[in-house]
Order: C-alpha cells, then structure tokens, then sequence
C-alpha cells in the first residue's frame, strides 16, 4: 500500500516529467518559410530562430520557459456551472468543449499556477488560444479571480498573459458578466498594494481587452500582437476604408501610447523580474542563467492531460 | 404615421384599414363608419395582444431596436428636472453619443449618464447611433468620478448596439476607456442604477451597466454579442439571426434568471413606443425604488455590495 494515496499536496510540474517530444520533428514557421527544428524551436520558446516571428506558445511551455529551472505549482480554480445556458448552435457546447479539451489537453482557456522566477515569488495566469480561441467565460473569469487571491494571499505580483479571441459566445450574457468579475479581480490587487502586469499576446481582442488586459500597472506587449477591441475586418466594413500598416498591432498600440513596452518573448523573463523587483522594492535580481530549485517530491502518476498530445495549432 | 416592425405587418393592415376608413368618413358626411372601424380597431388590438403575448427573443431585439422607443433624451426631459449636460473628456473632444450631466431626480441632485441613439436621419448621425467612441467612455468615467466625490447617486440609462468599431476609436483606446468606465463603476462610493431601456450591446453596454441595481425593460436586450454576428460565426450565416437571439438568452426575463437583471419593468401592450407616457412613469418609479434601496448604505458597503453582486453572477447557470 502506498503511504502516498491518502495524502493530497500541489500538483507539481516540472520539465522532468514532460514526456519527451520526438527530435526528428520539424515545423514550418508561417512569417518566413524556414523549416525549424522542433528541439531549436522550442529551446527559443516558439520564436523563429531565422526571423523573429512569435509564433503561439501553449500555457504549459511557456511556464517551463518562465518558471526557474521550469517548475510551477498550479493553482487551483473554482469549476463553475458547466454549459450554464444549455447552449446549442450547430453542435452542443459540450462537444464544442470536449474537442478543445482533447485537442490541447487542458481543461478550460486558462493556466493559473504559482512558482518562482528570477527567484521572485510570482502567481501567473496564462490564457490559453488554441482552447476555443482563448474565450473568456465563467472558468476563465474564476481563474483571473483565483490567481488574484491566490496573489493576495502570498502577497506575491499577479502577471497575465492575455490572449483571446473575446468572449466566450456559448455562455451568452455570463461571458460578458466576466469583464465586472474580472475587474473587480484586478480592484483587489490594486487595494493590496500588489503589483499587475499584463503581457499581451497575439491575438487579444473583444471583451478581454476591454476588461482585465488594459488594467495592468505595466502592459507589456509580445511583437506584432493583434490587440484590439473591434477586429480589423469589423472596422473595414463599417467605415470602408483601407486600414494603415500595422494597424492594431503591439507596435502600433506603443506609438499611440496604448502599451509601456513591446517586448521579445525570449527577453520578457528577465524584463519581468526587474520589474517586478522594483515594483516590489526588492534588491536587484542576479542576473544570468540560475539552477533549477530542488525538487524534491514528484508526482507518481503523470497528470491525466500530460498523457495526450499537447499540441497547439 | 407608425413604423411597424416586419412581424407586426398584419396588425399595419388591419390598422391601416381604420385609418382608412376615418379618413373617409371625415370627407363624406353622409358615411357612418363608426362600427366598422371600432370593430377593426378592436381586432386590432386582439391581434396586438397576442403578437406580444410571447414575443420571441429575435422579436424582442427587434422591438427594443425600434426607431420610435423612447431614447436616452425622452427619459431625461421627462424624469429629471435641471437637466445640466456637461460636456467633454477633457483630452479629445465631445462624443454626443453618450449624454449625462447634472439633474434633479425626485428633486434630489443625481448624475444621470446615457447612451442616446437619436430619433430621425440627422440626430442618428450626429448622436454615432448611439454608438460611443472612447470619449464617450471617458465623459462617463468624469462624471462618476464627480459623481462620487460630491456623494451623489450615478442613474445610467442603457442603449446602444455596442461601442463604435472605428478606426480612430481604436487609435485612442476603445478597449482602455470601456475597462476603465466598468473599473469606474465598481469603485464609486455613491448609489448606482441602471436601466436597460432598448439594447444592452457587449462591453459598451457593460461600461454603464455595472451597477448595484440593473432593470431591464420588459423588450429590452443584453447581450455579448448581436444575434446577427453570433449567427454569422456559429452558424456561418447571418441569416440565423432567430436561432442565435434564441440560444444567447437575450431577454430580460432570461437575464432576470441568470441574475444579471434585479427586476424587469413592464412595458405597455405592443412595446414601450405605443405608450410613451406609460413607460416613462414605470421607469421612473423603478429608479425611484432602486435608489431608496441603497439611500442607507454606507460607502463601503455600496461598494461592496456591488463588487459582491457581480461576482455571485453565473454561479448557479439558469438553474432550470
Ligand atoms: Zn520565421
């Protein structure tokens, strides 16, 4: 009989437990045609190594690209009334909602987990696109508010990745209930004196920009990032004139004094950490690559979603 | 001459037929047609009474979207006195798409903020359809923020498709300025009510609505999203529009439910326009009633209450 049955503790994720992704695998990046290999790709956080193009990164490996030496506690989120509207548009949402699930492996649009980086304690949300386009609903607004108790309680900053392609459409007026709750999240960090900083990442659109990734104390932008309220093909239809140049992405956003900073992925760690640090007043961080913290449970039996494919589209 | 909705084309026949008739008559001296047109007037009003009986949430975004519902405007002339507009973001310019200001309501001085379609071709035009650029938000975010430094009660009146999809209003922060009105709304120490008068669109409707006390209107919507634009991206076609209206759950009594709308406010037989002065003391005698709730609530509480309102919203579904 194992001792280790009856005793509940954190789900612990660490880069040792991730199930090994074959070498010979290659994938084309979209901006430059350069075929890249999976092992370079990855080890660059899904940035192209030839061009620079950001390509999406699954919550998962951006937290072991974040967290120290990969290792991140989740945080547990309040599951809400599943299908609270009985929706059905052509297909159930419950279907709609299974097929995202097997498709990512995870169970809802957004990560929440808790861990160290740069050494400085930090709770991080990471929305999620590739699960039904990132859409805010009751669980994504449970985890925003979840992460920000969670970052109260530990007196700990709260950063958030965005991206989302709006609100979640099956759960009707409840997803656009999720800008107040979410809000009301961001309110209670504030009161706390604790520090909220918004990356945003391609794309972040619709509701969810117009709610909790515009409030950050910093916001901070991935290159190119599509960040809007009104889709760029909304807007040509309504005023039928062509569009400029990079309109509504993260650069054009910075000129027009929308963000702080447009910030390469494989920068925004150390970026991150020196912020945070002063925002928090504390000493500055040590720079260079640091260990991974010792690790000294893990799990016996993988987590159900690290047996599927985490693949992302 | 009234503008009828498409559902409602065999009521225009039958009233049309009256009108018809009296007309008529006035010409002719020697015809009596007293009978006959009460007679149809009477069908008339059947035929009303049961295409209202059960209006279908598609009929129902049509009716809160009708061109002669009583607007923002109507209910400020007519339930608030010393009506002061005030006028500006203080950074780019005026968006008359929302109107607010300072007014007396039950001669107590409150901020009265709304959305304001317009009621013929120019006012449309000029009033944005009711569609606010961010200006608009940040107007709104002012006159809370005085609002709630000069302690008094904030009444939104809510109407409008959605925030304008512009190209400028994009380039100045639509999304920043909606964040920042809800963010406004929840941190107000002072009363705040709202009324759902025609269409609750998305987060342009949710910049006002986040209040401690929401009603809507018994026709009125509010929605994530059009029933026509929810069509267009789950059923691929626009023209699913019923279907939609349908499955979003639009309407107030839906949304009363869901616990997103505290109390619906009935509307005269055939919607809100066929009896303009009716609606208007039923709306004003539910904002009366939802200020005297909270006139004893401490600022704190007023908060607290409001920010604990909308976190309980959604966690028991529909519940049915
Ligand atoms: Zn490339």
């Amino acid at each position: 009989m194992n001792w280790i049955t009856n005793y509940v503790r954190p789900r612990i994720n660490s880069i040792f437990s991730r199930r090994e992704v074959p070498d010979n695998l290659w994938t084309k990046c979209d901006e430059c045609g350069t075929m890249l290999f999976h092992r370079e790709l990855k080890g660059n956080q899904n940035v192209c190594t030839q061009c620079d193009h950001h390509m999406s990164i699954s919550p998962r490996d951006r937290f072991e690209a974040l967290f120290d030496g990969g290792v991140f506690v989740e945080v547990e989120v309040p599951e809400p009334v599943a299908d609270p509207l009985q929706f059905r548009d052509q297909k159930k949402y419950p279907e709609r909602m299974k097929a995202a699930q097997k498709k990512t492996g995870e169970k809802e649009a957004m990560l929440v987990a808790e861990g160290d980086i740069g050494r400085t304690p930090i709770v991080v949300a990471c929305q999620d696109f590739s699960f039904m386009g990132g859409s805010m609903g009751m669980y994504v607004g449970n985890a925003i508010i979840a992460a920000a108790e969670r970052a109260i309680k530990l007196k700990r900053p709260l950063v958030l990745f965005s991206a989302a392609g709006g609100a979640r459409m099956q759960e009707g007026i409840l997803s656009l209930m999720q800008m107040p709750r979410t809000t009301v999240a961001v309110q209670m960090l504030k009161e706390a004196g604790l520090p909220y900083i918004v990356v945003l990442t391609h794309p972040t659109t619709g509701g969810v920009t117009a709610s909790y990734a515009m409030l950050g104390d910093v916001q901070i932008s991935e290159p190119n990032a599509l960040i809007c309220f009104a889709g760029p093909r909304v807007i040509q239809q309504t005023i039928g004139e062509k569009l400029p140049e990079g309109f509504q992405r993260a650069e054009y956003l910075l000129d027009h004094g929308m963000l702080d900073r447009v910030t390469k992925r494989t920068e925004l760690k150390g970026e991150l950490v020196s912020i945070i640090r002063m925002l928090m007043g504390m000493s500055p961080a040590v720079a260079g690559d640091l260990p991974a913290p010792e690790v000294t449970v893990d799990s016996p039996e993988a987590p159900e979603n690290e047996s599927q494919d985490a693949k992302s589209d | 001459m009234t503008n009828y909705l498409d559902f409602e084309k065999p009521l225009a026949e039958i009233e049309g037929k009256a009108e018809e008739l009296r007309a008529l008559a006035q010409q002719n001296e020697e015809m009596d047609v007293a009978d006959e047109a009460a007679a149809l007037d009477r069908k008339a009003s059947e035929l009303l009474e049961e295409l209202y009986k059960e209006l279908t949430p598609w009929r129902k975004c049509q009716v809160a979207r009708h061109p002669e519902r009583p607007h923002c405007r109507d209910y400020i002339n007519e339930l608030f006195t010393d009506y002061t507009p005030l006028a500006g973001d203080r950074n780019f310019a005026d968006d008359i798409a929302v109107m607010g200001g300072l007014a007396r309501f039950n001669d107590k001085p409150v901020v009265v903020i709304g959305q304001e379609k317009g009621h013929d071709t120019k006012s449309r035009i000029s009033h944005n359809f009711g569609m606010a650029r961010p200006e608009g938000y940040r107007k709104a975010v002012r006159l809370m923020e005085m609002a709630d430094r000069f302690g008094l009660p904030v009444v939104t009146l809510v109407d409008t498709a959605g925030a304008y999809p512009g190209k400028g209003a994009e380039e100045r922060g639509q999304s920043e300025a909606i964040a920042r009105s809800t963010e406004m709304c929840l941190q107000i120490g002072v009363p705040l009510v709202s009324v759902i008068i025609g269409e609750g669109g998305s987060g342009g409707a949710v910049a006002f609505a986040t209040a401690n006390r929401v009603a809507m209107l018994e026709h009125s919507v509010y929605s994530v999203i059009s029933p026509e634009g929810c069509a267009s991206i789950l059923w691929k076609d626009s023209t699913k529009m019923r279907e939609a209206a349908e499955a979003l759950r639009v309407t107030a009594q839906d949304l009363e439910l869901l616990g997103v709308a505290d109390r619906v406010i009935s509307e005269p037989m055939g919607g809100a326009h066929r009896d303009r002065q009716a609606t208007m003391q039923s709306v004003g005698s539910a904002i009366g009633s939802m200020l005297s709730e909270l006139e004893e609530m401490s600022k704190a509480d007023l908060v607290a209450n409001r920010r604990q309102k909308f976190l309980n919203i959604g966690s028991k579904g529909l519940a049915a």
